[in-house]
């Protein structure tokens, strides 16, 4: 008979105790393993955010801040920057460091979810993940031509009830709905989920973001009647809201989209001091859908009047790479960041630090749980001590009942160990599609990471420590005794 | 088989002072021999036995089992010989409650190498009467049934020496002789010499040879 075996028959002797033992051992580790899973899946979403391009460019202040309101539509965009500065990247001096350069422009939401104005190319160019292309669930991208075409994420289509072909109006400001509502954009195409922030963001045509009411910047001195017209505009948006409001009411969207758009584009028209020209040929709209609906009659602002929140730059070559944020950072304009980095310095201080301190906390229950091996053993050990002594009469050795003792401890751990690594994954299971719909990030019972690996030697030297003590007094029986005193 | 030489044995009292408990001048013990060991409570009987065993470590003397001086091996060289070469069958049975009937016989040879033998384990308990329980736990065994678990596993290693310290002080008469019986039966058959202890006249009167340890033990004339 194995040591192994005497030592799993003598836990069966105590089979409450040593059940109770492994089962606390057992919620240690599945906490453990949760962690780490949780851990590696909120990494994973951490460093898939911001795939596809290598720079931020936006206005000069906080670098984080520039990430977090660009790549996880979080805290407040720091300043917009001149649109020609946008087209430097595109045709200027940059340009030829450029392989993309897609603007941002933010300052709106609906019903909580940041509303970002763009180019098209943003779901043609780039990438969410390394080797995984945007792709529409629903619909398909917006057209640059449509200027009120909106493309929205998975989260925002499921939480706003927004599908193909709604209508919805973004609320002045990055948060809340307490602020001026705007024109009316419509939802072409519906995101696949792609596990990154973007699921939680409305894309919306910039030609048509910049059409909004306050987007526009003030045109250039002087322009004495431009400031009648600034002056004007409330009373216009007013009456544009009441047009919007009316055409959805009766149900005949199109003219109601027509209509706010004829009163923007009079709107910025005016502020630019340029002719509306109507074209009123609705035999190029094409009736299929708002999808479709072209509004080729709506002008865009003028670009002196428009700025950027921030520019997504993926550069030409590694060399780029090197010197552009040198020269854009040597201007006093804008700052070039690298997302990557900031973001992996974002997850060292803050996440990370978390995370440590959860794993920290779950290594400690399991270390008590390893106590608790060591107590249960210990307090067995008087009971067991004539078990001892018999062994040792047999012919046992000191050091093979001390072995014995060990084993168990160890095999109470590993038990243990194994029944918390199923009861972690299975947590990991019951929670994932909780995780799926907050980070969306698929996660599954298999789902394994690598440090799991080290629970089984660290749950062995765990045992060995834990068992050392209760080995010791059992290596110190003394057997004459043991066998003379009263069973 | 078994010779004690000057074998003295004492205890350390709590007030330090030493306490004699044996002085043997010589004792033997032939190749195949049975003898019965009496004396009265406290004369030494199990410290005796405990030093021939190679449990207790004489504070001086010649304890020669098989041959060898096991007063002069280290402990775990003792209980490697004990393993190989000494059977024990305790007064109070002491089999272990998490193992069964045959687990405990097989327990005995776990701790020699190369012994472990689920035939012989088998073949012992089907001599002993208890090959129809094998798989019985101690507490669904009777007392005489425990016992006889405990003469199998004592002599499941071939011992050359088997050592029982009271075998019958737990049972009633019906199963002290079959006890008895059993114990001399199987030692004659595996040439096991035997010692056995006790302080039932009734059991002591079957064996040739009785030793009173009164008149062995020196230590008790000069207490």
């Amino acid at each position: 008979m194995s040591l192994w075996k005497i030592a799993w028959r003598s836990l069966r002797q105590r089979g409450l105790s040593s059940t109770l033992t492994g089962v606390s051992m057992a919620l240690g580790v599945a906490l453990v393993v949760a962690v780490l899973v949780i851990s590696g899946v909120v990494n994973e979403s951490f460093t898939r955010n911001a795939q596809g391009y290598d720079l931020i460019v936006g206005a000069k202040g906080g670098k984080l801040q520039l990430v977090l309101n660009t790549v996880y539509h979080l805290s407040t965009p720091i300043e917009n920057i001149p649109y020609h500065y946008y087209k430097e990247f595109t045709e200027g001096k940059f340009a030829s460091s450029v392989g993309v350069a897609i603007p941002y422009c933010l300052g709106d939401n609906y019903e909580g979810y940041r509303v970002v104005g763009t180019l098209p190319a943003m779901f043609d160019e780039f990438e969410y993940m390394q080797g995984r292309k945007y792709e529409f669930a629903e619909g398909g991208n917006f057209r640059a031509e449509a200027f009120f075409e909106a493309v929205i994420g998975s989260l925002v289509a499921r939480k706003t009830g927004l599908k193909v072909g709604d209508r919805f109006r973004p609320t002045h400001g990055v948060v809340g709905d307490e602020g001026h509502k705007h024109d009316a954009f419509t939802v072409v195409g519906i995101l696949e989920p792609t596990g990154t922030p973007n699921d939680r963001a409305l894309f919306v045509n910039m030609e048509g973001f910049y059409l909004l009411d306050g987007h526009a910047k003030e045109p250039p001195a002087p322009a004495a009647n431009a400031h009648t017209h600034s002056d004007e505009a409330p009373a216009q948006d007013s009456h544009h809201d009441e047009h919007a409001d009316q055409y959805a009411a009766q149900g005949d969207s199109h003219s109601a989209e027509k209509g706010a758009h004829d009163d923007a584009a009079h709107h910025q028209a005016s502020d630019a001091h340029e002719p509306i020209e109507h074209e009123e040929e609705h035999a190029d709209h094409e009736h299929t859908g708002h999808a479709d609906h072209v509004h080729e009659h709506v002008k865009p602002l003028p670009e002196e009047q428009k700025e950027v929140t921030a520019i997504l730059v993926r550069t030409a070559s590694p060399l780029a790479m090197m010197s552009l944020p040198r020269q854009i950072n040597k201007d006093s304009i804008a700052q070039a960041v690298a997302p990557q980095r900031e973001i992996a310095n974002l997850f060292e201080s803050i996440v990370g630090n978390i995370q440590w301190l959860l794993f920290a906390l779950a290594v400690l229950i399991v270390v008590v749980a390893g106590i608790g091996i060591m107590v249960g053993i210990y307090n067995s050990m008087s009971e067991r001590r004539r078990e001892i002594a018999v062994m040792r009469a047999l012919g046992a050795g000191r050091s093979t009942v001390m072995t014995v003792v060990l084993l168990e401890s160890i095999l109470l751990s590993l038990a243990g160990g194994v029944a918390g690594v199923l009861l972690g994954h299975g947590l990991i299971a019951t929670l994932g599609p909780l995780i799926v719909a907050q980070t969306g990030v698929s996660i599954g019972f298999l789902q394994f990471e690598m440090n799991e690996l080290a629970l089984i030697p660290g749950l062995v030297v765990l045992a060995t420590l834990a068992g050392f003590l209760p080995s010791l007094a059992a290596y110190r029986t003394d057997v004459a005794k043991a066998l003379s005193a009263s069973p | 088989m078994l010779l004690l030489k000057d074998v003295k044995k004492s205890f350390v009292e709590p007030d330090g002072g030493r306490l004699p408990i044996l002085n043997i001048d010589h004792f033997h013990l032939a190749a195949g021999e049975q003898m019965v060991l009496v004396g009265k409570s406290g004369c030494g009987k199990t410290t005796l036995l405990h030093v021939i065993a190679g449990i207790s470590r004489p504070d001086s003397g010649m304890v020669s089992v098989n041959g060898q001086n096991i007063a002069r091996l280290s402990e775990p060289d003792r209980d490697r010989f004990r393993a190989q070469h000494i059977g024990y069958v305790f007064q109070t049975f002491n089999l272990l409650a998490g193992f069964s009937a045959l687990e405990n016989v097989l327990l005995g040879m776990s701790f020699v190498a190369g012994r472990s033998d689920p035939a012989r384990a088998r073949a012992l308990l089907e001599r002993v009467g208890m090959g129809h329980r094998l798989s019985h736990k101690p507490a669904m065994l009777s007392v005489g049934e425990q016992q006889r678990v405990a003469v199998a596993r004592a002599l499941a290693n071939r011992p050359k020496l088997l050592l029982a310290d009271e075998p019958t002080a737990n049972v009633d008469s019906f199963h002290q002789q079959q006890i008895v019986d059993l114990v001399r039966e199987t030692c004659r058959e595996e040439n096991v010499s035997l010692v056995l202890v006790t302080h039932e006249p009734s059991v002591a009167e079957q064996f040739e040879r009785v030793e009173r340890l009164e008149d062995l033990n020196q230590a008790l004339a000069s207490a």
